[in-house]
């Protein structure tokens, strides 16, 4: 589990002591270390209009159930602490649920959506497992081409704090592969050229086109349909005589 | 009784006689009968249920309408619960999550005799936490038709008398949550879900729920812990989730394809649905299709179509022709993978893909033509499940890890040859030892490399022997170590050089 827990976002300066202890398998440390970015004598609170939101949220579940809400209200708090979920993000979930504090870190550690460390503007991760490492041109190529391009490695944030890159697992758009999401957008079908296009489009502040950046739209085949091509049926068309 | 020659002879003679004579009336036993042979695949438009899987229409609540979507709910809500499993039941509906559970049996699990007295509320969870490599035919649904899936949550929900659906959507999926949000909304606003659904007199209410990044979170108990609010770690069962499940109460998970269907077979009809795929097979699925392929694609097809006809019909065929394929693994990275000759032989559904030796899963076709390293593409797939273990059961947790490790030794050959059947020991050892199948979806692929793709394993390690020199258990350098000093004996030093086995 140590894998998947949280923060996984190292800096580009961590360097390691020459009298370290062994290194972490993982990629990330699972506790909680207050440092100057990241201790819960930083204020954090939610806006009046999250605050509006968390409440719809809350209304979901059963009133004794309230701690269901907690990863809604992670992402809801996440989201608007610039994608970071310090430890006064999550002092502050767990006031408004009335939760113990550690049962939020103990969720928040556990999710990969979690950020534990601050991540640039734009997050991108890039999926790289199997079905986008065979796909299109294959996952290789557009790490080669965003590393190159943003002179970061996997897990790091450029110096301007722009862009993080980060390496994940399946993302569900496997027949649309190669494929990055950047904060909450997919952009699909890379190639190495357009990858970097994306990339310099956000850079200058602009909003690229998302989805497939091919010819091809969603997930039908590139080219002529093979199915669907007819029109969709009508509303009763071949309901059984009695649902007529 | 003892045997004699004799009585052998005219044994054997008896049928022979019977089979030469085409005139003969009386069949023997091992008469050949000439059924016709009946072929799968080629659905027609007509017969697809997810008519906006590629998002050509409104995904709306007025272009579900006119696509056929809240046609008369209120009257097959109207129907009853125990009408609605009967006619899922005829349909021969078998879950598409991965498993193929039988989806009337296992609804009517909720109705048990007296289930009126028990005061707990009752809940349908819908998992859309599609995770699984390969695997992208839930999105389309979400995002082309939520509606069919929100009425299937009130169908499917008033089947089992449950009073609430929440639907648990993969964080990741952020298009796909707010076109099922707006779904919602809507359906709400025209009173088709809520307090007297449909004006039928049934109340029912459905929440969406987003994840947060945890392929766990798809196993059924994982999921209800999620929206708990707790780590997705699965339960271990019994008690079954219809007993106790989501809060403590009574709940059902179920697949978005197998809740999104249950509307339209209804109003279709039972026999109509039934009436694709073999015996036990039946429907209509939908199959995602990605990897070393010419046009990687979702298409809705029906059961038991033939692999290669599903890949060349809809996918423009393998890239550089069939001929140059490698292997397939026909359903998501959690089955087996399967060489050529079996490809050619393999129908998309549940039995005979279980004859193989692999599974259908989710649908998920991941085709590998022969420049893939197939040990690296297993690999990744080691690396995935170590990364996704919870960490609950120590043989997932340390097997995973285990196995991503000798995989990543594999891919450059560095082992020694008897590590092969210590690989394959290991993942028997994971398999089947832990709570949920996370460790068995592990250990199946590895299997699967290692019972079709050996020969290219001994051959990379052979290769890397002859360049570095012996390599011992572990991946040690022979010659990095000192024999003067204390050396642990289980390392195969002492093992002969070159292998004799070769």
């Amino acid at each position: 589990m140590f894998a998947r827990a949280a923060s996984r976002v190292a800096r580009p300066s961590a360097s390691r002591a020459f009298s370290s202890a062994r290194p972490a398998l993982s990629d990330s440390l699972s506790v909680h270390r207050n440092s100057a970015h990241n201790n819960p004598s930083i204020p954090f609170s939610l806006t009046a209009e999250n605050a509006k939101i968390a409440e719809t949220i809350i209304a979901k579940y059963p009133p004794q159930y309230k701690k269901a809400a907690v990863i809604p209200l992670l992402e809801l708090a996440q989201k608007q602490n610039k994608n970071f979920t310090s430890i006064s993000v999550m002092n502050e979930v767990a006031k408004l649920l009335d939760m113990p504090p550690m049962r939020v870190y103990e969720v928040a550690s556990f999710y990969t959506m979690f950020n534990r460390e601050p991540v640039g503007e734009h997050f991108v991760q890039i999926c790289t497992t199997t079905p986008c490492m065979l796909g299109g041109c294959g996952s290789d190529k557009i790490v080669e081409a965003i590393t190159s391009h943003l002179g970061v490695g996997l897990g790091q944030t450029t110096k301007d704090n722009k862009f993080t890159l980060l390496e994940v697992e399946c993302l569900g758009a496997c027949s649309n592969a190669p494929m990055v999401q950047i904060n909450d957008k997919f952009y699909e079908d890379l190639t190495p050229e357009t990858t970097v296009g994306i990339l310099k489009a956000l850079a200058a502040g602009q909003t690229p086109k998302t989805g497939p950046q091919s010819n091809r739209r969603f997930s039908e085949p590139d080219g002529p349909l093979t199915s669907l091509t007819e029109e969709p049926p009508t509303t009763d068309q071949f309901c059984l005589p009695e649902w007529r | 009784m003892s045997f004699s020659p004799k009585m052998l002879s005219r044994a054997a003679k008896v049928p022979r006689t019977r089979i030469v004579s085409p005139k003969s009336t009386i069949r023997g036993l091992a008469t050949v009968v000439n059924n016709p042979v009946r072929r799968y695949g080629g659905l027609k438009d007509a017969d697809r249920i997810f008519s906006n899987a590629y998002m050509r229409h409104d995904h709306g609540i007025k272009g579900a309408q006119k696509r056929g979507d809240w046609h008369r709910t209120k009257d097959i809500v109207l129907k009853g619960d125990s009408w609605i499993i009967q006619q899922i039941k005829d349909s021969g509906l078998r879950g598409r999550g991965g498993a193929g559970f039988p989806s009337g049996l296992k609804w009517s699990f909720m109705n048990k005799p007296n289930w009126q007295a028990d005061g707990r509320p009752r809940y349908l969870v819908v998992n859309a936490d599609e995770g699984e490599p390969g695997t992208c035919k839930d999105r389309e649904i979400l995002r082309g038709d939520p509606h069919k899936l929100i009425e299937g949550c009130l169908v499917a929900g008033r089947a089992m008398n449950a009073n609430a659906a929440y639907i648990y959507i993969r964080g990741e999926f952020f298009m796909e949550s707010d076109h099922v949000q707006q779904a919602i909304d809507e359906a709400y606003k025209a009173g088709f879900i809520g307090k007297n659904a449909c004006g039928s007199g049934y109340d029912f209410d459905v929440y969406l729920h987003r994840g947060a990044g945890a392929y766990i979170c798809g196993e059924e108990t994982a999921l209800i812990e999620s929206i708990e609010g707790k780590q997705g770690k699965p339960r271990l069962k019994p008690p079954f989730p219809a007993d106790v499940g989501l809060f403590g109460c009574p709940t059902t998970v179920a697949n978005v394809e197998t809740v999104a269907v249950a509307p339209t077979i209804i109003r279709r009809g039972a026999a109509w649905f039934a009436g694709f795929g073999r015996e036990r097979n039946q429907g209509t699925k939908l199959f995602c299709i990605s990897g070393h392929v010419n046009k990687p694609c979702v298409v809705e097809e029906e059961m038991s179509i033939p692999l290669q006809e599903l890949i060349e019909k809809h996918c423009g065929g393998v890239r550089g022709g069939w001929d140059n394929l490698l292997g397939i693994v026909p359903g998501g990275s959690s089955v087996p993978v399967l060489p050529k000759h079996l490809c050619e032989e393999a129908l998309m559904d549940f039995d005979s893909l279980r004859d193989l030796q692999s599974g259908l899963g989710t649908g998920a076709v991941i085709v590998m033509n022969k420049e893939t390293d197939i040990i690296r593409a297993i690999a990744r797939f080691a690396k995935f499940y170590k990364h996704e273990s919870c960490g609950q059961c120590t043989p997932c947790r340390e097997g995973t890890t285990w196995l991503e490790k000798m995989m990543d030794r594999l891919v450059v050959g560095r082992a020694h040859e008897r590590e092969i059947e210590m690989l394959q020991e290991l993942t028997k050892e994971i398999e089947g030892h832990t709570i949920c199948a996370l460790g068995d979806a592990a250990a199946w692929p590895v299997q699967g490399l290692l019972r079709h793709f050996r020969p290219e394993v001994e051959q990379r390690i052979a290769q890397y022997a002859a360049q570095n020199g012996q390599v011992l258990f572990g991946g040690h350098h022979r010659a990095d170590i000192n024999p003067e000093i204390a050396v642990p004996d289980n390392i195969g030093m002492s093992l002969p050089f070159p292998s004799t086995t070769n």
